[in-house]
C-alpha cells in the first residue's frame, strides 16, 4: 500500500480553483521533489495535505496509509504521522520551545494511545536529538521561533521532525530565506532523518536544494497539475531550460 | 512546564455553568437584620465587641456614605443595587470561643477542603509538610487566614509568626489587641470618604486580615487569606490592612471563591498597604468568584478599592492579580509613590468570558523624587464579555525623575466580545519619563494552525498561546499561585473557541 | 457660564447672547427654530467642565469662563486689515475663501477661479433654504453653541471625478477684540475626486477674541483628499473647532493639524470610516508656550471592515503650557480586519509644562490589529550634550532636536509643498523661542 495517494485532487480558495486534478503517489522511504514556478499550486498541495483551513476540496481524495486523510482534523493527521515543515514557521511569544515540544509530542502520543513521556524521559530525548542536530540548549528555552534567525527556525522544524518521528515529511520551500551554510545544515538534518520507513516530499522552486537532498522522483507542477515526473536528472534539466516549456503542457 | 501540561489536560468542553467551586455549605449563621442603617452599623460593631472609637469611625463613614452616589464612569452595566435588600453581616454561629482548628465547625473545614485550601498545617503543600516542627526549612510555607463569609475562622502558623514578631490576625481581633496600630493606619491610605464603595466598606466591614511586620523583619512565610462568599444575599465587606515597617518584607496571597448563586452578590472590599523606608509588600490575588451562568444570570459584583502607600523612601509595593471570576469587576489596585526612590508595580491578567464585565487597572501616582512604576496588563476577552483596562499614571510637579513603563495587551477570542483600553497619562514634570504601549489582537490563525499541525487540538492550541500571552505576569506570582492561576485561565476560557 | 437671561416674546428664557445675535443669524424661520433648540441644549449643558469625561483636561469653565458677544460684521477698516492678513498667510497657488470675524468676505476670496472646479455657496445662502447643516450626529455644548450662533461659513461641493488643480484655503481672520466668531462650513467631496483643503486661523490685530468653528466633511468612494488645519490665532484667543468627517470606500484621507496659537484651543475631530478599504492618516503637532493650553481630541470610528488608520501626534510644551491629546480608536462589531495605530509623544521643555495623554482603544471585533503608544519626557540629555560638544548653543541644539521630534508627525503630510510650508511654521516657532 502506498504511504500517500493523492487522486485527482481539485482545490479551491475563495471561489478560485488552484489545483485542477492533481495525482501523486508516494511510497515509504521515497524522496519526492515537487518543483514548479510560483503560483503553480505547490504550497497549496502541502497545506491541503496538512489540513490548513481556507481550502475547499471540491473533488478527488487523499489517502494516507489507506485512510481518508481529508476526513481527519489537522491534529489527527499530525498524530498519524503527517509532518509539515513550514515555509515560514510562526513565532509564539511566551511559549518556551521546550514546553511546546513536550506538549505537542505528548498530544500526539496520547492521540495514538501511547503513553506520555515523563519529564525526565522527555528531557533526555530532546537533549539527544538536539545534540545530534547541533541545536544549543538555550534556544529551547526561548519562545517558539521568537527572535530566531531564518536558519534557526528551519533547524527548529527539523528538530520537531526528528522528535515526532513522522512517516511523511513535507518540506515546504525549506530553502527560502536561507543562505548556503544554513541550507546545508538544515539539509544534513533532513538527510539524517531519512529512513526506509519515512518518506519525504520536498517542495521547492529552485534546484539548488536538491543538491543537498537528493530525490528519487521529481515532479514538475504547473497551473495546478503535475505535468511531468521523472528521475533526479529532471531537476537539472529544469535548471538548464526553465519552467517555460511546461507552461504550455499544462 | 508541568503546569501547562496539566492545563492542557484540564481543558475539557464544559459550560461556564459548571462552575467548579459552586457548592454551598449548610451551616447555621448569625445575621444582622436585612438592610443598612445606623442600627446595622451598631449591630456589627457590637457583635465584634469593638471599642467606642471604632463604632464612631464606622458611623462617620456611614453618614458620609448617605451623601454619596454610585460611580458610573466604569464600562460596566448592571441593574441598580438595592442596598436595603442586603444582609451586611453574617457570621457562622459560634458555639464557643475558638482556640484551635479542631474546634472549628467541621462543615466549614470541609468547604475549605473542597476548595483545596491548605487550612490544616499538615495539608500544606499537598501533604509535603510532614508535621509542624518537622518542616524542611527550605520549603516555602504559607500561613492562612481563612475568611468564611464575614469572620476569620482560623489562623494558622500564628505561633511561628509570633516568634518573628509578625502580627497576622483577623482585623476584628487587631482592633481589640492592637488598637494603637489600627488607629494609626486604618483609613490612612483609603480614607473613609474615598469613594462610594470604600465608604460603604468603612461603615460595615465585617472582617479581614491585619498584618504588621516590624522593622527589619523578613516575614518567614507567605501569608495567605482565602475569601469565600457563602451566605445568600450577604454583601461581603472585607477590610485588609498590611503594614511593612522600616526595612521589612512580606508577601501576601489572596484567593477568592464563591459558591454558585442565582442572585448577584455584592463584594466591596478595601485593602490598604503601607510601606515605610526600605520596606516591601508583594500582594498577589487570584480571584475566581462565580461569574454568573451562561446566560449572564447571577455572579458576584466585585467593587474593590485596593491601594498601597509607599510612604517611606526606597519602599516598594507590587500588586499581581489574576482575575478570572465575578460578573462585574471594578478594581484598580494602586500605588501612591510618596517616598523618594519608591517603586510601584502592577501585573494583571484579567480574563472575561460569558457575560462577564471587567473594568480594572491601576493608578500610579508619582509624588516623590526618582519614583518608578511598571504596569503590565494582559486582558483576554471571550464569549460575550467586555474587558476594559483603565489606568492612570501621573507625575506631580515635585516628582522629578519619575519613570513609568506601561504595556497593556488585549487578546480577543470570538467576535461577540469587546476589549478596551483607557489610559490616562499625566506628566506635570519635564524630568518625568513615561512610556506606554498597548495592543489589541486576536490569536493568529497561522499560529493556531502551526500548533494544530504539531498535534494539538484547537482548544489546547488556544490554551498554549494564551498561557504564552500572559507569561510575563504569571512569572510574578509565587509558585503555588502560578500553578493554580494557570489552571484557572484554561478553565475560564473553556468553550470559548468553537 | 454666567449669561444674563432675558425673556423673549413667546415667554421662553433665552440669554442675552442669543437674543442679541438673533437678528444677525441667517436662516429660514425653521432654521431659527433649530438654532433656538441648539441654544437651549447649550444653556442646559453650560460650558464643558472637567467632570465631563471628554473635557476632563480642558475645563472651559475654568479656562474661559464666559462666551463673548458676537463680533460685529466687519467694516471697511476691518476688511483692510484682513486683506493684509490674507497676504501674509495665503498659501501660494491656493484658492482662497476668506471669513472675517465670522462673515464671508467675497472681495478677498477667489470665488471666480474656484467656480470652474467646485460648487460654492456661503453658509448664509445655504441656510435660507436648508437648515440641515445645523445638525450633527455628535453634540456637546460647544457644538450646540456653534449650531445656534454660526453666522457664516463656506459650503463646497466637489463633484464626482473632480481633480482640483489647486488647493482650497479657507482663511479665518479675526479683526475685533473681545468678541466671538462662529463659523460652520461643509465640504462634500464626490466619488473619485482629488482635493486639498487647507484651513488657516489668524488674527489681524485682534486680541482676546473667541473662535468656534465646525466643519462637516464627507468624502466619496475612491477619492484622495488632504485636509490641513493651521491654527495660529492670537496668543490670548480661544479657538474651539469641531470636525465631523465621514469617509467612503477606498479613500485615501490625509489630515494634519498644527497648533501654534491661542491661549486656549481645542480641536475635536470625529472621523468615521464608513466605507471599506480606506486609509486614514491623521496627524498633528502642538507647539505651545507661555500658559497656552492646546487640546487635540480625535475619535476615529472604524464602522466597517478592512480600513487602516494611522495617527502620529507630537506635542512640544514650553514654559507653563499644557498639551492634551485624547485619541480614541473605536472598532465596531463588524469592522473586522481593522488595522488601527496611534502614536503620541510629548516633549516637556520646562519643569512647569504639562502633558496629558489619553489614548483609548474601544474594540468590539476580534480580527483586528490595533495599538497605541504614548511617551512623555524631556529632551535626551546625552543628545543635547553631543550637539553642544560639537559647538551648538543650548537653544539651537534644542531646536535641532525638536525639529526632528516634530518632523516625525510633519512628514506624514503627503503633499511636498504643504509639508515644506508646515516645516517652515515649526522653524519660525523655534526661532521665536530663541
Amino acid at each position: 500500500m502506498p504511504l500517500l495517494e493523492v487522486k485527482d485532487l481539485k482545490v479551491r480558495v475563495e471561489e478560485r480553483e488552484i489545483l485542477h486534478g492533481l495525482t501523486l503517489t508516494v511510497n515509504e522511504g521515497e524522496i519526492h521533489a515537487i518543483m514548479g514556478p510560483n503560483g503553480s499550486g505547490k504550497s497549496t498541495l502541502s497545506h491541503v495535505i496538512a489540513g490548513k483551513p481556507g481550502y475547499e476540496v471540491t473533488d478527488g481524495q487523499i489517502l494516507f496509509k489507506g485512510e481518508d486523510l481529508l476526513a481527519m482534523a489537522p491534529n489527527e493527521r499530525a498524530a498519524k504521522g503527517v509532518f509539515l515543515a513550514f515555509q515560514y514557521p510562526v513565532e509564539i511569544p511566551g511559549v518556551a520551545t521546550m514546553n511546546f515540544l513536550r506538549t505537542a509530542l505528548n498530544a500526539q502520543r496520547k492521540a495514538r494511545g501511547e503513553s506520555e513521556y515523563s519529564t525526565p524521559d522527555f528531557l533526555k530525548k530532546v537533549r539527544e536529538v538536539s545534540k545530534s542536530l547541533n541545536i544549543p540548549q538555550d534556544m529551547l528555552k526561548r519562545g517558539v521561533n521568537v527572535g530566531f534567525s531564518g536558519g534557526e527556525k528551519k533547524r527548529n522544524e527539523v528538530l520537531q521532525m526528528a522528535l515526532f518521528e513522522p512517516s511523511l515529511c513535507i518540506l515546504d520551500e525549506m530553502d527560502s530565506g536561507l543562505d548556503i551554510d544554513a541550507l546545508r545544515i538544515a539539509a544534513d538534518g533532513v538527510n539524517a532523518l531519512h529512513s526506509p520507513k519515512r518518506a519525504m516530499v520536498v517542495i521547492t522552486h529552485y534546484q539548488r536544494l536538491l543538491n543537498y537532498i537528493v530525490p528519487d522522483i521529481v515532479h514538475v507542477m504547473s497551473k495546478g497539475r503535475v505535468v511531468k515526473s521523472g528521475g533526479k536528472e529532471l531537476a537539472l534539466e529544469l535548471e538548464a531550460s526553465g519552467y517555460a516549456q511546461f507552461e504550455d503542457a499544462a | 512546564m508541568p503546569a501547562v501540561q496539566e492545563t492542557v489536560e484540564r481543558v475539557k468542553r464544559i459550560d461556564v455553568d459548571q462552575y467548579r467551586y459552586g457548592f454551598e455549605t449548610l451551616i447555621e449563621s448569625d445575621k444582622a437584620p436585612k438592610g443598612l442603617s445606623e442600627e446595622t452599623v451598631k449591630f456589627i460593631s457590637e457583635k465584634k465587641n469593638e471599642p467606642a472609637w471604632m463604632l464612631q469611625w464606622r458611623l462617620e463613614a456611614y453618614r458620609r456614605w448617605l451623601t454619596m452616589t454610585e460611580p458610573t464612569w466604569a464600562r460596566v452595566d448592571y441593574p441598580k443595587i438595592d442596598f436595603q435588600d442586603l444582609y451586611y453581616y453574617s457570621a457562622p454561629k459560634p458555639k464557643k470561643t475558638i482556640n484551635s482548628l479542631d474546634e472549628i465547625d467541621p462543615e466549614i473545614l470541609k468547604t475549605y477542603e473542597k476548595l483545596g485550601i491548605p487550612l490544616r498545617e499538615v495539608a500544606m503543600l499537598e501533604g509535603l509538610e510532614p508535621k509542624p516542627g518537622e518542616q524542611d526549612p527550605n520549603r516555602r510555607k504559607i500561613a492562612v487566614d481563612a475568611v468564611f463569609d464575614s469572620v476569620s475562622v482560623a489562623t494558622t502558623f500564628q505561633a511561628e509568626l509570633k516568634k518573628a514578631g509578625v502580627i497576622f490576625m483577623p482585623i476584628s481581633e487587631a482592633i481589640r489587641e492592637h488598637p494603637e496600630l489600627v488607629q494609626k493606619y486604618l483609613g490612612s491610605v483609603v480614607p473613609t470618604s474615598d469613594n462610594f464603595y470604600a465608604t460603604l466598606n468603612s461603615a460595615v466591614f465585617s472582617d479581614g486580615s491585619f498584618v504588621y511586620v516590624p522593622p527589619g523583619v523578613r516575614c518567614p512565610m507567605e501569608l495567605s487569606t482565602y475569601f469565600r462568599i457563602n451566605e445568600r444575599n450577604t454583601g461581603q465587606f472585607e477590610r485588609t490592612l498590611i503594614i511593612a515597617d522600616k526595612g521589612s518584607y512580606v508577601s501576601y496571597l489572596e484567593g477568592c471563591t464563591a459558591p454558585q448563586r442565582d442572585e448577584n452578590q455584592l463584594h466591596a472590599a478595601v485593602v490598604e498597604l503601607v510601606t515605610h523606608d526600605d520596606a516591601e509588600i508583594k500582594y498577589s490575588t487570584v480571584q475566581n468568584w462565580y461569574p454568573g451562568n451562561s446566560e449572564g444570570k447571577g455572579g458576584i459584583y466585585n467593587f474593590v478599592t485596593k491601594r498601597g502607600d509607599c510612604r517611606g523612601n526606597n519602599s516598594k509595593i507590587s500588586w499581581t492579580q489574576v482575575e478570572t471570576g465575578s460578573a462585574i469587576t471594578w478594581k484598580y489596585p494602586s500605588c501612591i509613590l510618596r517616598g523618594d526612590n519608591s517603586r510601584g508595580e502592577f501585573y494583571s491578567i484579567a480574563i472575561s468570558n460569558g457575560y462577564q464585565q471587567v473594568d480594572s487597572g491601576t493608578k500610579m501616582i508619582h509624588l516623590g523624587k526618582n519614583t518608578s512604576s511598571r504596569i503590565i496588563s494582559k486582558g483576554i476577552a471571550a464569549g460575550k464579555s467586555q474587558n476594559t483596562y483603565r489606568g492612570l499614571v501621573t507625575a506631580h510637579r515635585k516628582a522629578t525623575g519619575a519613570r513609568n513603563f506601561t504595556a497593556c495587551d488585549s487578546l480577543l477570542i470570538g467576535d461577540k466580545c469587546g476589549a478596551h483600553t483607557v489610559p490616562y497619562i499625566e506628566a506635570k514634570n519635564s524630568s518625568a519619563t513615561f512610556e506606554h504601549e498597548a495592543t489589541t489582537s486576536k490569536i493568529s490563525e497561522d499560529v493556531l494552525f502551526y500548533c494544530i499541525q504539531r498535534g494539538l487540538t484547537q482548544e489546547e492550541a488556544v490554551g498554549l498561546v494564551v498561557n504564552g500571552f500572559v507569561k510575563d505576569v504569571l512569572q510574578q506570582l509565587p509558585m503555588e499561585f502560578a500553578v493554580e492561576a494557570q489552571k484557572l485561565i484554561s478553565i475560564s476560557l473553556e468553550g470559548s473557541v468553537g | 457660564m454666567n449669561v444674563a437671561v432675558a425673556k423673549t416674546g413667546n415667554g421662553r428664557a433665552v440669554s442675552d447672547l442669543f437674543a442679541s445675535a438673533e437678528g444677525r443669524l441667517p436662516g429660514s424661520p425653521s432654521g431659527i427654530a433649530v438654532r433656538r433648540e441648539a441654544f437651549e441644549t447649550y444653556e442646559r449643558l453650560g460650558l464643558p467642565h472637567r467632570r465631563i469625561e471628554e473635557w476632563k483636561y480642558t475645563d472651559l469653565r475654568a479656562l474661559v469662563g464666559e462666551v463673548l458677544p458676537l463680533a460685529a460684521a466687519p467694516d471697511a477698516a476691518a476688511l483692510k486689515r484682513a486683506a493684509e492678513a490674507v497676504k501674509a498667510h495665503a498659501i501660494a497657488g491656493a484658492r482662497k475663501l476668506v471669513l472675517v470675524d465670522g462673515v464671508f468676505a467675497a472681495d478677498l476670496s477667489d470665488v471666480k477661479a474656484l467656480a470652474a472646479e467646485a460648487g460654492f455657496r456661503t453658509l448664509r445662502e445655504t441656510l435660507e433654504k436648508d437648515a440641515g447643516l445645523l445638525k450633527t450626529a455628535a453634540t456637546d455644548a460647544v457644538i450646540a453653541l456653534n449650531a445656534a450662533m454660526a453666522t457664516d461659513g463656506v459650503v463646497l461641493d466637489i463633484a464626482d471625478g473632480a481633480q482640483l488643480s489647486a488647493p482650497i484655503q479657507i482663511i479665518h481672520i479675526a479683526t475685533v477684540a473681545s468678541a466671538s466668531a462662529f463659523t460652520r462650513s461643509q465640504v462634500a467631496i464626490g466619488k473619485g475626486a482629488r482635493a486639498t483643503i487647507i484651513e488657516s486661523f489668524v488674527a489681524a490685530g485682534a486680541k482676546a477674541y473667541q473662535v468656534n468653528d465646525a466643519v462637516l466633511l464627507s468624502v466619496g468612494d475612491n477619492s484622495d483628499v488632504a485636509h490641513i488645519r493651521l491654527m495660529d490665532d492670537a496668543p490670548d484667543a480661544l479657538n474651539v473647532t469641531s470636525h465631523f468627517v465621514t469617509i467612503g470606500a477606498n479613500v485615501k484621507f490625509n489630515f494634519f493639524n498644527m497648533t501654534t496659537g491661542a491661549a486656549v484651543s481645542r480641536l475635536q475631530g470625529f472621523i468615521t470610516l464608513a466605507g471599506e478599504g480606506s486609509e486614514l492618516s491623521a496627524n498633528g503637532v502642538n507647539l505651545l508656550q507661555n500658559t497656552e493650553h492646546g487640546d487635540t481630541t480625535l475619535v476615529v470610528d472604524h464602522a466597517v471592515p478592512n480600513c487602516v488608520s494611522r495617527e502620529v501626534f507630537r506635542a512640544v510644551i514650553d514654559d507653563r503650557a499644557h498639551s492634551v491629546f485624547q485619541g480614541r480608536i473605536i472598532v465596531r462589531p463588524d469592522a473586522q480586519k481593522t488595522d488601527g495605530k496611534m502614536m503620541i509623544r510629548a516633549l516637556l521643555l520646562s519643569d512647569e509644562a504639562e502633558a496629558d495623554n489619553k489614548p483609548e482603544l474601544e474594540i468590539f471585533a476580534d480580527d483586528v490589529s490595533c495599538g497605541h503608544g504614548a511617551t512623555a519626557g524631556a529632551l535626551d540629555d546625552s543628545l543635547l550634550f553631543y550637539l553642544k560638544a560639537r559647538g551648538l548653543p543650548e537653544k539651537q541644539a534644542q531646536a535641532l532636536l525638536i525639529q526632528a521630534f516634530v518632523g516625525e508627525a510633519i512628514e506624514q503630510i503627503a503633499d511636498d509643498d504643504l509639508r515644506e510650508h508646515v516645516i517652515g511654521i515649526a522653524e519660525r516657532w523655534l526661532e521665536r523661542r530663541q
